[in-house]
């Protein structure tokens, strides 16, 4: 096999992997979305967010340290003591959910019925109020994630591929659990949607909220609680990527990544996320190693977008997006 | 002299469609004139002219193109900052290209040049509508700043892969480079900002305004009663991406002077001229003046609040300028959409009847 | 082609009406499977007021939507002013000088009385954008020129109090005047009008009505309505299409159609053993 066959698929592999993060975040916007017709730009400074709060609770920081002893002239950043990964992680589940509830009691809740336009305008605002509070809380400063999860290339991999074409592929064990993390949290919110008395309740404000309010769901219930899943979703997304790259400001900007894979499969659409996510990740990484050397590189910045776009010209409501009707 | 406009009788229908109906507003108009341009040149300062004024003006051009693109025709953009590097490139290499040629030239040509492209990516606003669009235009964002970025022609394949503005006269007076003065360079953005406000007044009260609300406000509508939607928002693409683009340009010649695409003109540049807009007012040009005051002014007020005055740590002020700048927004948009421009309207409002409302 | 009554007519009211100014050939719309029109043919003269009725989801606003080139049927022909009509956007139909209003009211909210108007007017006005930016003779020329003629509608459809008002904070039968003002002032040759008296009062019923046939009389515009209450529509209209599941099974003057005893069942309802 020639080598530079052998270069793509390993290129293709880690992009598929890469895909799978990218379709995690994307669930997160598809939640929103289809229960509250919000299309929530926070996502990335939530998953930042969270992140941070991670770290700082496993590393007992003081949350708004900075800020109090500017105020009072103090000089106390640590409490003294460590919280192990797997407590952090279900208080920082907490903190989401706690800002679940604040965002629906004082930005939404007010925002009822207003065009998908102003809704997406408000999470704007929400994100960057969010990141000035989590650079408040937690400070700027980039950080390291560690709860724990397999780090570094795969052994058997590649010992496997090596025996096969000769040349070991480098594939992370990071990159596999976050895709087996992200396989498990689909598939759970789907069984948690289809099976479940609030996940019937959260389809039906989908569909319609009045009819939802007139059979007695209480609206703002399940839109807290669909809040409280993308938070957990960005809060899983943010470990995955903090993991990888540390936690720092860029880490939001993923969240964009996730639009482009949302142009593609559909606002509504759980499956066409993660095929979406999939053809973004796989897609970016080879044209980046086929096309990116010939005009200086980094074209991973855009190619998404453009693909996204090109794409939206011949069919604007994405892969699995229901057909728009006009009518007047 | 009262704000009234009792008395005022309107003859015919051109006096009716001027720009300040009511005579109390146009003398203040006339007053804010004689000021701008009878005191302010004499008294202007660096600090003054690089903290608030010129970023003021150049900003206030920014979010009324962006207005008529977004308030007027409510197509959402998040590429401005991608269009106002197309503005600054097309100026650094027209002004190395043809070293002759004056600034007002080089200024125009920059914003025809945003327009076309500006143009370029409004195509796909005949098929993509709402947010679906306002994500789309980020693709024009991560391009052409990656575009800049990496296609050294673009920086005359200088070493930084930065772009600096040459030094320029202008009626025998630097505009750009380290020697202009503060006095030359406001006059010089003043001339633009007058010149254009008045532009975009006069198509907004016309046929193209009317066009570009109606698309606006309900765009299958203004197609059946006679809107070419084609025509109606790739004008105002065009002209929106005009307005950004001269804006663009002079941000670089004329303010920074040197410039690093990523820096100047990424996503951020795009959410701050958003932001002017809704908080200022969507649909409105004095609401674009007021919202690239506002967030002018907020980071000074911040820092000069509690930097200068409480001895606080600068990445601290600028973490509560975020806060601050978000909680505004959700704000705005919850009580008041129509921005400061509203709550203005609404106190001129109340003054027009003062004191007999009833 | 066109038989002997080409040559027009004149009404018992005394009104002229002229030669056919859009027929309708064998039209049929379907969405997917469902056929919203099934193969109907009908005809419009000039200067008559044409009523479409018929139970709801019979196809009486495809119907108008595919007059108004919002839809494009699969099959059969239209002809305006002696001319087959090729398939064409909304946009250039309006300028074939056919205006409409809606059902549900299509309003452009944010916009004033006066400027609502005014885009109605926007056919008329031909200054380029360089013109326009610099209000320059022909600009302003043709804003004032235009003005003139929306003043005008607007007088005649009594809504000058409220020509500053943004229209989203008027009530919903003022908001039916401005849209019919706005479609009036464009000069159509053919106005179409999708349910004008939906969910209005009696006297509000009796005010529009009165604008119709004023508008017909004035101008003499031909007016293509669709219409629930059976007792306007007999009163206002020359000839009525009655239909049913997208098919036609009326057409006639409003004596005949009541005659007819298909639109009779299609109406009270029959039983089907």
């Amino acid at each position: 096999m020639p080598d530079q066959l052998i270069f793509a698929m390993e290129v293709t592999l880690n992009g598929l992997l890469n895909g799978v993060m990218y379709a995690l975040v994307a669930l997160g916007f598809v939640l929103i979305f289809k229960a509250s017709g919000i299309f929530n730009y926070a996502q990335g400074v939530m998953a930042l967010f969270a992140a941070m709060t991670l770290v700082g609770i496993q590393q007992g920081r003081v949350p708004f340290g900075h800020l109090i002893n500017e105020i009072f002239g103090t000089d106390i950043h640590y409490f003294g003591w460590e919280v192990p990964a797997l407590a952090a992680i279900l208080l920082t589940a907490l903190v989401m959910i706690g800002f679940a509830i604040l965002a629906q009691r004082f930005v939404f809740r007010h925002l009822v019925g207003q065009e998908p336009i102003i809704l997406f305008m408000a999470t704007i605002g929400l994100a960057y109020f969010l990141e000035g509070v989590s650079d408040l809380m937690w400070g700027s400063e980039i950080r390291n994630l560690d709860v724990g999860l397999p780090q570094g290339i795969n052994d058997s991999i590649d010992a496997v591929t090596f025996n096969l074409f000769g040349y070991g592929f480098f594939i992370d064990n990071l990159d596999i659990t976050a895709a087996i993390v992200a396989t498990v949290l689909v598939a759970g919110l789907i069984a948690f949607a289809q099976y479940t008395k609030q996940g019937r309740a959260m389809r039906a404000v989908a569909d319609d909220h009045q009819a939802a309010l007139s059979v007695g769901i209480k609206l703002n219930y399940v839109w807290v609680l669909v809040w409280s899943l993308a938070g957990i979703v960005a809060l899983v997304a943010g470990i995955m990527w903090g993991s990888k790259s540390g936690v720092q400001f860029s880490l939001s900007l993923i969240a964009l990544k996730a639009l482009p894979v949302l142009m593609l499969g559909g606002f509504t659409s759980i499956p066409g996320a993660i095929i979406g996510g999939l053809i973004i990740g796989v897609g970016e990484a080879l044209f980046e190693f086929a096309i990116g050397p010939m005009i200086g590189g980094a074209t991973e910045n855009w190619f998404a977008y453009v693909l996204a776009l090109v794409f939206l010209v011949f069919r604007p409501q994405g892969l699995f997006g229901e057909k728009i009707i006009e009518r007047v | 002299m009262f704000y009234r406009e009792a008395g005022d009788f309107k003859t015919s229908y051109a006096d009716d469609s001027q720009t300040f109906p009511i005579a109390f507003d146009r003398y203040r108009y006339y007053a804010v004139l004689a000021v701008a341009l009878g005191i302010i040149p004499f008294v202007i300062t660096d600090y003054w002219a690089s903290a608030i004024l010129i970023p003021f003006l150049i900003y206030a051009i920014a979010a009324i193109g962006l207005n008529i693109l977004t308030g007027y025709c409510g197509q959402v953009s998040l590429g401005t900052g991608g269009f106002m590097a197309v503005g600054a490139y097309t100026s650094y290499k027209l002004m190395t290209a043809f070293p002759g040629m004056d600034m007002v030239t080089v200024t125009l040509l920059s914003g025809a040049m945003t327009a076309m492209v500006g143009v370029m990516f409004g195509l796909p606003s005949l098929r993509i509508k709402g947010f679906y669009l306002a994500v789309a235009t980020l693709a024009a964002q991560f391009f052409l700043v990656w575009l800049f970025n990496k296609v050294p022609w673009f920086y005359n394949y200088s070493a930084s892969g930065q772009i600096t503005a040459p030094e320029r006269l202008l009626f025998g007076h630097a505009v750009t480079g380290p020697n202009a003065e503060a006095w030359v360079k406001y006059l010089f953005c003043l001339a633009f900002v007058f010149v254009l406000a008045w532009v975009a007044r006069n198509l907004t009260r016309g046929a193209m305004g009317r066009q570009w609300m109606a698309i606006r406000d309900m765009d299958i509508a203004a197609e059946i009663i006679g809107v070419n939607p084609l025509r109606a928002k790739l004008s105002a693409f065009a002209v929106s991406s005009f307005y950004v683009g001269v804006a663009g340009a002079l941000l670089f010649t004329v303010y920074l002077g040197a410039v690093e695409v990523g820096e100047a003109y990424g996503i951020q540049k795009s959410f701050l001229v958003l932001f002017m807009i809704i908080i200022g007012g969507l649909g409105s040009l004095f609401g674009s003046f007021a919202g690239a005051a506002f967030m002018v002014l907020l980071p000074v007020a911040l820092k000069v609040l509690l930097v200068d005055t409480m001895g606080w740590d600068t990445a601290l002020a600028t973490h509560f300028q975020f806060v601050i700048v978000g909680g505004l927004i959700m704000f705005f948009l919850i009580v008041e959409p129509h921005g400061l421009a509203r709550l203005w309207s609404l106190a001129k409002e109340k003054l027009r009847l003062w004191p007999f409302p009833h | 082609m066109l038989d002997a009554g080409q040559q027009g007519y004149t009404t018992a009211d005394g009104r002229r009406i002229g030669g056919v100014v859009m027929e309708m050939r064998n039209i049929t719309l379907r969405f997917g499977g469902v056929v919203a029109i099934k193969d109907i043919s009908f005809d419009i003269r000039e200067g008559e007021i044409r009523a479409i009725i018929g139970p709801n989801g019979a196809g009486k606003s495809s119907m108008l939507n595919v007059i108004s080139g919002f839809y494009h049927p699969q099959e059969g022909e239209m002809i305006y002013r002696g001319a087959r009509r090729p398939p064409m956007k909304p946009y250039q139909v309006a300028r074939q000088g056919i205006a409409r209003t809606f059902q549900n009211i299509a309003l452009f909210e944010g916009m004033t009385v006066l400027d609502n108007v005014m885009t109605g007017r926007l056919n008329h006005m031909k200054a380029s954008i360089l013109d326009q930016a610099f209000w320059w003779g022909r600009a302003q020329r043709e804003e004032v020129e235009n003005r003139k003629r929306a003043e005008e509608v607007i007088d005649f459809l009594e809504i000058q109090h409220i020509r500053k008002t943004p229209v989203g904070r008027l009530p919903y039968g003022l908001k039916k005047r401005v849209e019919l003002a706005r479609a009036l002032v464009s000069e159509p040759k053919i106005l179409l009008l999708d349910e004008p008296m939906a969910g209005m009062n009696v006297e509000e019923k009796e005010d529009m009505s009165r604008f119709i046939l004023d508008v017909n009389d004035e101008f003499g515009t031909t007016i293509v309505l669709i219409e629930h209450d059976m007792g306007v529509v007999m009163d206002l209209s020359d000839r009525v299409v009655v239909m049913d599941y997208g098919k036609k099974i009326g057409d006639g003057t409003p004596a005949e159609v009541r005659a007819n005893q298909e639109v009779i069942d299609a109406y009270l309802g029959v039983s089907h053993d």
